[in-house]
């Protein structure tokens, strides 16, 4: 795809290349900006309008940061919860996925489509009509319903993908192997999950960064007794000067970049990108 | 048949299996010998593949039952039953390195490591790819994916050997030395093998006998030789090699008026200057260089032939005489007479 559009921007007019060029320039400016502008933030005492260089450099807001028993509270709440939330999420969606991916059934589209149906309306509507769910099972306000509500977002992207990998693997690989001599069980693990693996992973990334992102569900179910990393931010930004939020920023955004680095050397860079098409 | 039980490696007896109201295989009988090569030859849809499934045990025929070495292996699952399949587009794992496909098997049936070490590198060695052993199979090329998947269901020391279509996806020059590379392996381990192809060229080339099939039923099941020289059915002899169908009889060499079906190989039709007892006069209509010989259309009066002349070819538009060796000639679609 890149080498793609590199050869086409080589072989156009140098008009064509130049908007090519600004445009790319336009959109890394809208991308990167504000998260350098962050970045900045995180370290400087004072940034106002006027001036083009912030007052000066510190350390400061970050020692606060770790010094605040409540941030450091939200940290750990949001690494222990959102691990376990993609657990449950494999441990339900896994199989279902396989059938979706593997099996033909009656209402098996439906199925899937009605996956979209939960993500197609506003989040907050269905939130308000759990948290009332939630009053009566004496959920509220515990790790349980954290733990359910993320769940809710996380099933779209694990099902969705690891179904489209699942039909993917091609037939013939697994009869090859029930031919050698391999019990069923063996070759689902051995070659049928072992193909499907990359986009079970991209699944695990992705669920991992829409349970740890999630905040609006959170925030109703969870407060005040349980605040995750998303929740936490709230507070922050009515409560401290813009420079904290600007490091708890930061810090939310590093697991879900060190996690796509991971995934990504992982899938692309990995023996498994090899004879597989990653699209 | 007349084979003793014990020298039968494969008998197919009476199969049957319907797939979606539609019956693909018709009460079946074929018994293929130990050691023996055997094609299922036939066009797309005559469910040559699916008796071939059925012998692997992907499929549980609706009625009949399978033997292989005189065990009967009807509804035995593929993982239990001694047979190893090459598969059409020859389903490597792509995950696996070269050496690891073919030890795949081996390591299902727990063998020690050294055991396992030693039987892959002596499959590998017999289709010369040791030096591809730590290749995955996205980096060899297609002839040599399938001598992986030869060596792969080899390694496994099979009762018999199934290859579905197994030249299909290489090219021409290739097609023909892996043929004779599977041909001369075969030879070698004295392996009982079943392969199904659409190619009669292959078929005739590799096999000790043929199966020709044709909506789920084999027409003849004879050697090679046979299947081209007598072929049993009309459908038979239009598979194989070509032919010229004539509507009418056929006495002393000539084509008379008649509602039988005449069919005459063009490599029967002889074509002189001269006349020669039994021969009558013809025009040459057009003649097409094949290569080593060429195809000649005869006509005379409303009769026109196909010859193959390989020297002394004569012009289009020249006229001569032609003399017809021999002829096939079929009653309701069935051989009746070889005059």
């Amino acid at each position: 795809m890149a080498k793609q559009e590199k050869s086409r921007a080589k072989s156009s007019s140098p008009i064509v290349k130049f908007f090519l060029v600004l445009f790319m320039l336009a959109m890394a400016f809208f991308i990167l900006g504000p998260l350098l502008w962050l970045a900045i933030h995180a370290f400087v005492t004072n940034w106002t309008y006027p001036n083009i260089y912030p007052d000066g450099w510190t350390w400061h807001w970050w020692t606060q940061v770790f010094a605040d028993s409540a941030l450091e509270h939200s940290i750990r709440n949001s690494l222990i919860i959102s691990p376990i939330v993609v657990l449950l999420s494999m441990i339900i969606c896994l199989p279902a996925a396989y059938a979706a991916g593997r099996m033909q059934y009656a209402g098996r589209k439906t199925f899937l489509i009605g996956m979209f149906a939960a993500n197609s309306f506003p989040k907050i509507g269905l939130f308000a009509s759990i948290a009332t769910l939630y009053y009566a099972l004496n959920l509220m306000g515990t790790i349980v319903g954290v733990i359910i509500i993320q769940l809710l977002g996380t099933i779209i992207y694990m099902t969705w993908i690891p179904a489209a990998a699942f039909a993917s693997v091609p037939r013939n690989l697994e009869e090859a192997a029930r031919d050698a001599g391999a019990s069923k069980f063996r070759v689902f693990r051995t070659i049928t999950l072992r193909l499907a693996m990359p986009g079970i992973l991209v699944a695990i990334v992705m669920s991992f960064l829409a349970s740890f992102d999630e905040a609006q569900g959170t925030y109703l179910v969870g407060a005040p007794s349980i605040y995750t990393m998303p929740t936490e931010m709230y507070a922050l930004v009515e409560n401290y000067p813009i420079q904290v939020a600007a490091v708890f920023s930061l810090l939310l955004a590093l697991p879900s970049v060190l996690l796509i680095g991971l995934a990504r050397k992982h899938i692309v860079g990995g023996q498994l990108a090899e004879g597989f098409q990653i699209k | 048949m007349v084979n003793s039980p014990q020298e039968d490696g494969l008998v197919l007896n009476g199969l049957t299996k319907i797939l979606g109201g539609r019956v693909i295989i018709d009460n079946l009988h074929l018994v293929v010998k130990k050691g023996e090569m055997v094609s299922l030859l036939g066009p797309s849809g005559c469910g040559k593949t699916t008796t071939l499934r059925m012998i692997a045990g992907f499929l549980i025929p609706d009625k009949g039952n399978i033997v292989l070495d005189g065990k009967d292996v009807t509804t035995i699952g593929p993982e239990k039953r001694p047979s190893a399949m090459v598969f059409q587009n020859y389903a490597l794992w792509p995950h696996m390195t070269v050496f690891n496909n073919v030890a795949y098997p081996l390591k299902v049936r727990k063998l020690t490591k050294p055991d396992i070490e030693k039987r892959v590198h002596d499959a590998l060695a017999l289709v010369n790819l040791m030096h591809h052993k730590d290749s995955r199979p996205g980096q060899i090329s297609g002839g040599e994916q399938q001598r992986v998947a030869l060596a792969r269901a080899l390694v496994q020391e099979p009762d018999i050997l199934l290859l579905d279509e197994p030249l299909s996806n290489l090219d021409a020059k290739l097609r023909v030395k892996v043929r004779e590379d599977i041909r001369d392996l075969q030879r070698r381990l004295g392996i009982t093998t079943v392969i199904v192809t659409h190619d009669q060229d292959e078929a005739l080339s590799i096999s000790d006998r043929i199966a020709v099939m044709n909506n789920g039923k084999i027409e003849q099941f004879s050697t090679p030789q046979e299947l081209y020289d007598r072929p049993e059915t009309e459908y038979v002899a239009n598979f194989i090699g070509s032919l010229n169908h004539i509507q009418g009889g056929y006495e002393n060499g000539q084509i008379t008026p008649g509602t039988d079906v005449v069919g005459i190989r063009p490599e029967d039709v002889h074509f002189s200057k001269e006349e020669l007892p039994g021969s009558y006069p013809a025009t040459v209509e057009l003649v097409v260089p094949r290569g080593h010989f060429c195809e000649v259309y005869l006509k005379r009066a409303d009769i026109e032939l196909r010859a193959f002349i390989s020297s002394d070819v004569p012009r289009a538009g020249s006229t001569g005489f032609v003399k017809i060796n021999k002829a096939l000639i079929y009653k309701d679609g069935k051989l009746v007479k070889v005059a």
